[in-house]
């Protein structure tokens, strides 16, 4: 046990985690190059598109130090975004130490301290990496002066490194062995492993991922999970190569896999403590939650027919993704579909695109909507996630909406213009302190709906990109809230109502006229866009309709050209949503919530 | 229900044939042509051997049709000869519609005469316009009065069916001096007019010129009150607006040859570019002369490319050209070739356009309006 190291790689959003995996798994020459490509953890299209992390990844790379020892060196890579935060923090439970990359151009920014603080909240050892030390704009003395002031650690116990140069590795892998503490624990005590994360195969089932604390676990045994009291009996252990690495055993200390006969994901709860059922132990591991989804929206098929096809690919999603919840659904305009719960919007929004992806889907998005709560004249109280489900107005006693605290870096000369965007957001009870000379943390109370709805892109802009931004829910507050609905030639559309702020309500359907006369394309007849508060009208748009779209020849070699036009023009409609004799394409359902600025 | 009869059209076909010649070429235009007339021999000589390739094509023809680039730049003589080989290839019906398109400038009485001794019976004359600064703007090497000589000169020589092209929407171009130009056509009482809305494709001079912001066309919905204007005219005029750019002052003289490409008759096209059809296959010829040649040299069909049409395709364009004329859509006669009961399976689609005005339901027919036709694009995609 005193040869492995477990740890992981913690960074705010592009400053390098990706690449300097990379260069790790390169270096210890698990990969030959010739098979090596960028990103080799992120396995998805997706996170290599958008740069980002969504699924947790943990290889083992065997590493033989200066010192002439031979080392396992653990890394779990951990989801990047904040919608994953959960993850992230069983992810680093399961580790002893981190490397805490920072950006040599960009400083420390509100991940980085955010993940600073889960990694000390578990007692992690933090080696402060400072990255991409090539780069013209790299400051790296403004960054040490950070890792002093703002983050309160040593500033010489920093590594340098160029994670895309190949700079400075071997010092990482260094510093790994040297300052990591081995993992502690007792083989011979009854078995303790936390999960932090679970695949599904299509062949085995679900692989849980997870750190033996002590104990030892082998094929043949029965174990059973602590939270939900469920046994199964384990087919195969291993660690992880770059395929399963299948093992005798995994003992006290091990990053591993067991495959047990686990149907789905959603029966592995990440966070749980897996024991022996013969031989439990006396308590399960610190820390574990139920992942409760933040935001609802329902999913409904571009064609009805493809209802069923919808809710089996749904089935099949969820096998690999337990943080999505489900139930069946049905909207007067858009028919039968699906209610769903997602982490946040990108959680959604990976959801969206990964059933039309991989399960080529042509699927609506109705208007995403937090969870309300409704305390009603009776004295019962309702949770509403759809504001289809919003109550009769006149038997509402007290409305609540939940808030976050929200936590933003910015330079100082951002502030001003930060501070707009929190108040117009509604945000309340803010409290600022200087980090550093010129930089400032700024911390607010705000709606969860307002933060979650065109927040982060407008926050961008204001701070030219300069700003981050991390959230923590922190309760329910009392709010004076409205039902919007949009009627499209008069007919209302379930899908595009939301809930929102009494006092910015005739602007949000503004807004919401103004995007939907953008997004919904012209058509042969004229189309009226009204929002509603109640039966009055609160805003109106139309599009015009079409006079003249008609090529003026149509002989010989025309007809072909025309007729593929034509077929492109089918296919786009095709992937809109019929609402009585409207076409509505996916687009609309999301930039309601968009700003015009985008 | 999805097989569809098309070979069942056993309507005599139609043959066209691209002559590849212009003397200079108009600013609008993306047809391929070429100015060296000194290939006309040659040209003349691959069409009669890629005939060979064809004997089979269909049991008879009804119409020839010579269009191009600019059929009027061969002489009598040449177009005579053409002709002759035609008929020699083919099986031609006795009635059949034979159209030249001929160009102002390059045609007199005596050249008329020579097409009708030739076995000509129908001309379509690209005037364009009767205005010179259009014709200018358009460069077009004909002026105004080329224009009405070229159709007196068909009349004269006893041509009773001619048709004449114009063209509208030209940057510069007011509804008044449109409206001047087809007053002009209709002093020659026209049997047939095509009035094109000028479309700019793109790799023309006219449309690099646009892109440089010379100029701007007309938006649509001033290109809709040119469509309308210029159909409410003609209407009033006698004529019958049969289809999208198609007048005719009577049934019987609607362009029968046009008329096979939109219910999918058989057409043959010779020459380079032209485009053919039996009834599920479409193909086209090298666009060049030098392809079309080399390849007819070696005994070979000059085919650059070719698409097998599924019935879903063949119904998309069925129900395109439906929309593209004033007949429109002939219900029991759709399902029979298309294998889809329109009325049934699109119902609600039509009812609605119907209720917006844009199309007429009857029990048998749905056909389009004149709001409709100006739509035709959109309508289809129903």
């Amino acid at each position: 046990m005193k040869n492995i190291r477990n740890f992981s790689i913690i960074a705010h959003i592009d400053h390098g985690k990706s690449t300097l995996a990379d260069r790790l798994i390169q270096h210890t020459g698990m990969v030959e190059d010739r098979n090596f490509r960028d990103q080799i953890l992120d396995n998805m299209d997706i996170e290599r598109e958008r740069g980002i992390t969504i699924k947790s990844q943990a290889i083992t790379l065997p590493y033989r130090a200066k010192n002439g020892q031979d080392y396992i060196l653990n890394l779990i890579d951990t989801p990047g975004h904040v919608d994953f935060t959960y993850e992230v923090s069983r992810s680093l439970a399961s580790c002893e130490g981190v490397l805490l990359l920072i950006d040599a151009s960009q400083g420390v920014q509100a991940q980085t301290i955010a993940n600073l603080y889960l990694a000390m909240e578990n007692n992690l050892a933090i080696i402060p990496v400072v990255n991409k030390i090539d780069l013209l704009t790299a400051d790296v003395d403004r960054v040490l002066e950070q890792i002093d002031a703002e983050l309160g650690l040593d500033p010489f116990s920093h590594i340098k490194c160029s994670a895309k140069q190949g700079i400075g590795i071997e010092d990482v892998l260094e510093a790994i062995v040297e300052r990591i503490p081995p993992p502690k624990g007792d083989a011979a005590k009854a078995l303790s492993a936390l999960i932090f994360d679970a695949k599904y195969d299509s062949f085995r089932g679900t692989v849980i991922h997870c750190r033996v604390f002590d104990g030892e676990v082998k094929p043949g045994d029965i174990i059973r999970f602590m939270s939900s009291g469920s046994t199964y009996k384990v087919e195969e252990v291993g660690c992880f190569g770059i395929a399963r690495l299948r093992k005798d055993t995994l003992a006290a200390g091990d990053v591993g896999y067991i495959i047990a006969g686990v149907k789905t994901v959603a029966d592995v709860h990440i966070g749980d403590t897996i024991t022996h059922d013969n031989r439990p132990a006396d308590q399960a591991l610190p820390g574990f939650k139920e992942i409760k989804p933040v935001v609802f929206s329902s999913i409904y098929p571009i064609s009805s027919e493809d209802y069923e096809d919808l809710a089996v690919s749904l089935e099949k999603y969820k096998l690999n993704d337990a943080a999505l919840v489900y139930q069946k659904d049905s909207s007067v305009a858009l028919g039968l579909g699906f209610r769903c719960g997602f982490l946040g919007l990108l959680h959604l929004e990976i959801v969206q695109e990964r059933l039309e992806r991989e399960f080529d889907q042509s699927i609506i998005l109705s208007v995403p909507s937090v969870r309300y709560r409704f305390t009603l004249k009776d004295g019962s109280v309702v949770q509403v996630d759809n504001p289809s489900n919003y109550p009769d107005p006149s038997s509402i006693e007290k409305a609540e909406e939940p808030f976050i605290r929200a936590t933003m870096i910015m330079p100082e000369k951002y502030l001003g213009a930060v501070m707009k965007l929190c108040t117009e957001k509604r945000g309340a009870n803010s409290t600022m302190n200087y980090l550093s000379p010129g930089r400032v943390e700024l911390i607010y109370e705000m709606p969860l709906a307002e933060v979650l709805f065109d927040f982060y892109d407008r926050f961008k802009t204001v701070t030219q990109g300069y700003g981050s931004f991390d959230y923590d829910i922190i309760d329910y507050r009392e709010g004076k809230l409205v039902l919007l609905d949009i009627l499209v030639n008069g007919e209302k559309v379930d899908a595009l109502s939301q809930i929102v702020h009494r006092d910015n309500a005739r602007q949000r359907g503004v807004h919401a006229c103004d995007k939907l006369k953008d997004e919904i394309p012209r058509q042969q007849f004229k189309i009226a866009i009204q929002g509603a508060i109640g039966g009055e009208i609160i805003s109106r748009s139309t599009i015009s309709p079409f006079r003249k779209d008609v090529t003026a020849k149509c002989y010989g070699g025309d007809i072909t050209r025309k007729r593929k036009l034509l077929e492109k023009q089918k296919k786009g409609k095709k992937r809109m949503k019929m609402v009585g004799t409207v076409s509505i394409p996916q687009s609309a359902f999301l930039a309601v919530l968009q700003s015009d600025n985008d | 229900m999805n097989s569809i009869k098309t070979m069942e059209n056993s309507a005599p076909a139609g043959l066209y044939i691209y002559v590849p010649f212009c003397r200079s070429k108009c600013a609008y235009c993306d047809f391929y042509s070429i100015t060296d007339g000194s290939q006309a021999a040659g040209y003349l000589h691959a069409l009669s051997r890629e005939m060979e390739h064809y004997r089979e094509f269909a049991p008879l023809f009804d119409t020839v049709y010579v269009g191009g680039g600019t059929p009027s730049c061969l002489d009598t003589g040449q177009l005579e000869e053409l002709l002759h080989r035609v008929r020699e290839a083919f099986p031609i019906a006795p009635n059949s519609e034979i159209t030249v398109e001929v160009n102002p400038g390059d045609v007199d009485t005596v050249f008329m005469r020579g097409l009708r001794d030739a076995g000509v019976n129908r001309v379509s004359v690209g005037v364009q316009s009767f205005d010179d600064s259009i014709l200018k703007s358009l460069g077009r090497r004909h002026n105004g009065r080329e224009g009405r000589e070229a159709v007196e000169a068909a009349r004269a020589a006893g041509f009773a069916n001619v048709g004449v092209d114009l063209i509208y929407g030209v940057p510069g171009q007011s509804h008044d001096l449109w409206q001047e130009t087809m007053e002009t056509a209709l002093v020659f009482n026209p049997e047939h007019l095509s009035c094109y809305e000028l479309t700019l494709e793109e790799g023309t001079p006219f449309h690099r010129r646009m892109e440089r912001g010379e100029f701007s066309l007309p938006g649509e919905e001033e290109a809709y009150r040119f469509f309308s204007m210029t159909s409410a005219f003609l209407e009033q005029r006698g004529y019958t607006h049969y289809e999208v750019s198609n007048f005719a002052r009577e049934r019987a003289l609607i362009s029968r040859h046009n008329h096979k490409y939109w219910d999918h008759t058989p057409c043959l096209g010779l020459g380079p570019a032209a485009h053919s059809f039996n009834g599920t296959r479409r193909w086209w010829n090298h666009r060049s002369l030098e392809g079309y040649g080399r390849d007819v040299a070696s005994g070979l069909a000059p085919v650059a490319g070719a698409e097998d049409l599924t019935p879903e395709e063949l119904r998309l364009e069925a129900l395109y050209f439906g929309f593209r004329t004033k007949r429109g859509i002939h219900g029991p006669e759709f399902r029979e070739r298309y294998g889809i009961d329109l009325f049934r399976e699109k119902g609600p689609a039509l009812r609605c356009l119907r209720d917006e005005g844009l199309v007429t339901l009857d029990d048998e027919f749905m056909a389009p309006t004149r709001r409709g036709l100006a739509l035709a694009d959109r309508l289809c995609l129903l």
